[in-house]
């Protein structure tokens, strides 16, 4: 039952994706392509995704985070660190250039394999590669992990 | 480049799907929804017993294209410009970066940002900030 939840929710978040246009890497592109303002090329789109899906979660958690817990687990997974650490810039500066290079970040990645592209799936072996290596890195003894209790992929 | 039309209206109606969902699997799972994250964990190392659960959702974000394409009979468009060398360096990069900074646009631009979470910030930030001089140095410094 709760996989069938879980893989109706991850059909709602692509059908988002799609919706928003954001499965085009070409939209994103154009939003991060500042120069596009003055030439008048620039597709805002973005920040309006953006400001949808915030909206809705920043409501939407706050009535669902007073529940006693989770309908399906015993208790909320919720990030609790609040410091600022060279990899919570490092980790995304790096994440971004390949975001500018194609257009494409996680999400609409995966969503663009339903649509049946070798770009996509070339893109997201190379990204599940990227991913594999992080977590073995991260997982060496030399380098500091100062998130014992706490799951290093938390958000 | 190729040219792409301002979509507000869609795009703010979609962003609300995916924070619908984002706020659905919270309800569910307690979980944020990070693509990033939960795409990482489907390889090892296995520190719980969620993977099933998160193929799922993987497999939901994959078979959306296909409800849209069963329903109306065609999908909006998808230009990929890239060549597969570009793909496979911009892929590595995205997968090492996500990992490394914890999140990706949903866990930190999504979640995140809702959550008020200073450490989402300042990677929504940084990565904004590289991706638009990434765009900048592809397309303005050749």
């Amino acid at each position: 039952m709760t996989i069938l939840v879980q893989f109706a929710i991850g059909l709602l978040f692509g059908l988002g994706l799609i919706v928003s246009g954001m499965s085009n890497p070409a939209k994103v592109l154009n939003f991060l392509d500042l120069a596009g303002i003055p030439a008048g090329t620039w597709d805002a789109s973005l920040a309006f995704v953006m400001a949808g899906a915030v909206a809705v979660t920043f409501v939407g958690f706050r009535y669902v985070l007073k529940l006693a817990h989770p309908f399906f687990a015993d208790r909320f997974h919720l990030p609790t660190r609040n410091d600022i650490d060279p990899k919570i810039i490092i980790g995304p500066a790096i994440f971004g250039i390949g975001w500018g290079l194609v257009g494409f970040c996680p999400g609409p990645a995966l969503t663009a394999l339903g649509f049946g592209s070798t770009a996509a799936f070339v893109f997201v072996v190379a990204m599940c590669a990227g991913m594999v290596l992080a977590r073995y890195i991260a997982g060496l003894p030399s380098s500091a992990r100062v998130t014992t209790s706490v799951d290093p992929l938390e958000t | 480049m190729v040219a792409t039309s301002f979509t507000p209206f869609a795009s703010l109606l979609g962003g609300a799907l995916i924070g619908l969902s984002a706020v659905l699997l919270m309800w569910a799972t307690g979980r944020i929804a990070g693509i990033s994250g939960i795409a990482a964990r489907l390889f090892p190392p296995y520190e719980d017993r969620e993977f099933a659960g998160r193929l799922a959702f993987v497999a939901g974000l994959i078979a959306a294209p296909v409800l849209v394409r069963v329903v109306t009979g065609s999908l909006p468009a998808q230009t990929i410009v890239a060549g597969t060398p570009l793909l496979m360096i911009a892929g590595l990069l995205t997968g090492f970066g996500v990992v490394w900074g914890s999140g990706c646009t949903s866990g930190h631009g999504v979640c995140g940002l809702s959550r008020l979470s200073v450490r989402s910030l300042v990677a929504t930030v940084t990565f904004m900030a590289t991706g638009v001089a990434t765009v900048f140095v592809m397309r303005h410094w050749s």
